[in-house]
């Protein structure tokens, strides 16, 4: 902490005491800086390039509409703010900067120069705030269809259809969508021809098998050799943001399932884990036990189906049968235990919904010496196969440099040899507690980053195994008022106790104002929520850091000058949901 | 007359084998895939294929309005031919066999050349951009594995002294081809799937990059052709490889030429669907330079010293 505040001291000496404008306290300690909008630039690049142990590493960019805001505690007056949320690896500290905008349709200074991977980040915050970033390249909507009317996370901006009378496309209405889906490259930046070539684009999606869901790339092409890619998101965004504000604190929970569609809980951590250091909840150690042993679980299954998946791109199509087998025992220990599949939106704020049942360990056992068999016939099958090596070793290499510039995160990042695990660095749920190593790779290809996630499932079967063998004894939910819902032996002693129940479940509990985050290592990266409490049943703003969102917007860099092939390659290693990229 | 019973007979057998090893292929991949495959048609879901051959009979017969018509109707049609074709000259069994051509391999070869130019043309008259990729790796590929593919079978010929198919089973009365012809046999083998165009040389149709590549815009029965044609491939390779190099029909006498000739095949064929369940896809131009840069030259150094040991013992 000390150093980070020396920081803020730099800064002022460096460029007067004006450019910062007010300090704020947050709930999860991370210094948290208001600088002035027409400082943002220098002082970013400051931060990034000029200090000693710099914030090499933008981990979120987002905005907030504050306009509805109660309780803003003498923060500066802001209509709209911008948050630049940065990560320093040698301090191992985050500090969050801040920038108060005005008006209507508010503009401020891009920061693409400084950060490549902020071109998409301020392009969502265009997309969904319509505030402007001057000199950006290429400031287009990113999420929503380019016919959209109005920018979602606005708090005038509807949050549900039935807000609207009912939709009815007429037949101009069509013809107007149609001529704007036309493809034409120009608008997308690319040259129809060089010099010697006319270049082919061909599109990759919405609907194509090797793009795991809906996703559009579009590529030029020259032969087979990629010129260029420019990847269309946006058809899976759901709004989860704008849902977070509309939702009770406590019935938010089961949409963040469904961001990570495939880490299931690991989802649900994220969020409690912020919404408790809102409330202040410590958890009972029994709870944090549950929760690292089931979020591990999710993070072999997720790991399952991407391996799978990424062997049936490489044109393998036994293994994704395999690890679907296996991804099915783990749904199995999974439904014992929470009563869901693949969503068991099974975490609650301050503990999980109910204890373990009698005899879980057994299944769990099972499949903890089961399992490790297979991971060595995967490694047979799949890693020392010839032809899967030259598929994939020195195919979209990428250096930690490059990977921190970027914004990767995750199994990506350290198979660039970075030691980076947000469950070392940044302990949670009590994870220090466990022994486990964390796999690195060298070369950064996707070779190295199957190596690296293969590795990471017998690690988190070795945290899993040391979860079975010392599960404390205890609660499964906090005494904290604000747990959620209370346990019910404590409902139904009188009228006071049954009314508390009662407020929690049909209003939602009431989270003290404040902000936080903490970020985990989900995974595909690393997943945090940023949530803003204003004293209300409901978040005043959810943010949603999704690590899909960068690896994807890094896709056209590391593959540029490689095949088509490749290209499902590079995809398939990268580990991508598509409901996380557009959440 | 006897030539028409045969003809009938081996139209009738290869393409009941064909349909049938849809559904083998589908079972034994279920088997190796931990899962159960079709088993709901007739018994052990054997009437599968024929439900299926009866929906696609049956689906509309849709040519896309950009393709290339003509083109388009006539790319299946010349695939089935020449695979069809090249039966003709597949001794299965003593008295077995359509046509007792002298130039018998040459048939084989230009016929599998020009069974590229169904995907090639098909590709083409498709209009669409996958397929030509498709159509593109698959001359690509052509170029690659034909000019291997002929020069490993010519020790066979050498040591057979003929062009016959026949008399090449007849020259292996006393020991199989596959003994002093290993490093033909390997590369022919390798040609053969590539030739086949299955895992792992499904380079043209690569599934997760180019859709379907080739056959993108195909559906019914012109997409049933080219389904039924990947199989008539696959029994046709491996009738050409035990052929050359397994003894065709010879075996024990205790059951019939016939049996060993198919039961030799039927080996292969599971062969080459072991080989669908197992292997990831090469880059084709990783597959061109396994081509050019080993099984080329093993092939030529395989002629000289078959050349030689002919020549000197």
């Amino acid at each position: 902490m000390n150093e980070t505040l020396s920081v803020i001291s730099l800064l002022r000496s460096k460029f007067g005491e004006s450019i910062i404008t007010a300090e704020q306290k947050t709930s999860d300690g991370t210094a948290t800086i208001w600088v002035n909008p027409d400082d943002i630039r220098k002082a970013l690049s400051y931060l990034k390039d000029e200090i000693t142990s710099p914030f090499k590493f933008l981990y979120d960019l987002t905005a907030v509409d504050e306009r509805k805001r109660l309780k803003r505690n003498g923060q500066p007056e802001s209509e709209f703010t911008v948050i630049y949320h940065l990560t320093s690896f040698e301090r191992n500290e985050d500090i969050r900067i801040k920038t108060a905008l005005n008006g209507e349709f508010p503009a401020t200074k891009s920061i693409t120069e400084i950060w490549t991977c902020a071109d998409w980040y301020e392009r969502e915050v265009y997309d969904m705030f319509g505030i402007t970033f001057k000199d950006h390249p290429n400031l287009r909507r990113i999420l929503m269809p380019r016919s959209w009317k109005g920018h979602p996370l606005r708090k005038e901006h509807i949050a549900r259809a039935t807000e609207l009378e009912p939709y009815v496309q007429e037949e101009y209405m069509r013809t107007e969508e149609d001529a704007e889906l036309r493809f034409r490259p120009e608008e997308w930046g690319l040259e129809k021809q060089s010099e010697d070539t006319d270049f082919m684009f061909l599109n990759i999606g919405p609907q194509h098998p090797g793009t795991h869901g809906l996703l559009r790339l579009v590529l030029q092409l020259d032969g087979e050799d990629i010129v260029d890619i420019v990847p269309d998101i946006g058809f899976h965004h759901r709004g989860a943001e704008k849902m977070g504000e509309r939702q009770s604190w406590h019935t938010f929970i089961p949409y963040t399932d469904r961001i990570d569609y495939l880490s299931g809980v690991m989802n649900n951590l994220a969020y409690i884990l912020s919404v408790e250091k809102l409330a202040g909840i410590e958890v009972p150690d029994r709870v944090n036990v549950i929760r690292i042993m089931m979020s591990e679980l999710f993070r072999i299954a997720s790991h399952l189906v991407w391996l799978g998946t990424f062997a049936q791109d490489m044109g393998q199509l036994s293994p994704v049968f395999f690890t679907f087998n296996d991804r099915e025992r783990i749904f199995d220990i999974v439904s014992a235990i929470t009563g869901g599949r693949m969503h068991p939106s099974w975490f609650r704020i301050g503990g999980v919904a109910h204890d373990l049942p009698n005899g879980w360990e057994k299944k769990l056992k099972e499949f903890v010496s089961y399992f490790p068999k297979r991971i060595k016939e995967y490694e047979q099958v799949m890693i020392k196969n010839s032809i899967f090596k030259a598929r994939t070793i020195g195919i979209g290499v990428y250096t930690a440099e490059e990977a921190i510039e970027w914004g990767v995160t995750g199994a990506g990042l350290r198979a660039t040899g970075f030691d980076w695990d947000y469950r070392k660095k940044r302990p949670y749920s009590g994870i220090d507690q466990f022994e486990f190593d964390i796999p690195l790779g060298k070369n950064g290809d996707c070779y190295d980053r199957t190596l690296v996630r293969i590795e990471e499932m017998r690690q988190s079967l070795r945290i899993i195994n040391q979860c079975i063998d010392n599960m404390p004894a205890g609660l499964y939910k906090s005494d904290h008022p604000l747990a959620t819902p209370p346990r019910k032996e404590r409902t139904m002693e009188d009228i006071e106790t049954l009314i508390t129940h009662f407020l929690g479940v049909t209003w939602g509990l009431v989270i003290p104002e404040g902000e936080a985050m903490i970020p985990i290592e989900g995974a595909k990266g690393s997943n945090g929520y940023y949530l803003i409490s204003d004293g209300g049943t409901s978040s005043y703003r959810t943010r949603i850091r999704a690590p899909s969102f960068p690896h994807m917007q890094m896709v056209p860099y590391i593959s540029k000058g490689y095949t088509v092939p490749d290209l499902l390659a590079i995809l398939g290693a990268m580990d991508f949901v598509l409901a996380d990229l557009d959440r | 007359m006897n030539y028409a019973f045969i003809i009938a007979g081996v139209l009738l057998v290869v393409l009941n084998i064909a349909a049938l090893l849809i559904w083998l292929e589908r079972r034994l991949l279920a088997l190796w895939q931990d899962r159960y495959g079709p088993n709901r048609v007739g018994p052990f879901g054997i009437l599968q294929v024929l439900a299926d051959v009866i929906k696609i009979f049956f689906k509309e017969d849709w040519i896309p309005p950009f393709s290339d018509k003509p083109v388009f109707v006539m790319a299946p049609g010349i695939l089935m031919a020449t695979i069809l074709l090249t039966f003709a000259v597949i001794p299965f069994a003593p008295g077995f066999l359509v046509f007792d051509s002298n130039i018998a391999i040459l048939f084989f070869l230009g016929n599998s050349s020009l069974g590229v130019y169904s995907i090639v043309l098909g590709g083409w008259a498709s209009n669409n951009k996958y397929s030509l990729l498709g159509a593109m790796r698959a001359s690509a590929q052509m170029l690659t594995y034909e000019v291997f593919m002929g020069i490993s079978i010519m020790g066979v010929v050498m040591m057979a002294d003929s062009f016959s198919l026949k008399e090449i089973v007849e020259a292996q009365e006393k020991t199989w081809f596959i003994f002093p012809q290993f490093a033909g046999f390997l590369v022919f083998l390798v040609a053969g799937i590539a030739e086949t165009h299955r895992l792992p040389f499904d380079i043209p149709e690569a599934e997760g990059e180019l859709v379907a590549g080739f056959h993108s815009e195909y559906s019914g029965m012109k997409f049933g052709l080219f389904f039924v044609g990947e199989y008539l491939g696959v029994t046709l390779i491996s009738a050409i490889i035990v052929v050359m190099f397994f003894g065709g029909w010879m075996g024990p006498a205790f059951l019939p030429p016939v049996f060993w000739f198919f039961f030799k095949t039927f080996i292969f064929i599971c062969f080459f669907i072991l080989l669908r369940a197992s292997l990831p896809r090469p880059r084709y131009d990783q597959l061109m330079e396994v081509g050019w840069k080993i099984l080329l030259p093993l092939a030529l150094i395989n002629i000289l010293a078959t050349g030689a040991i002919i020549l000197f013992l």
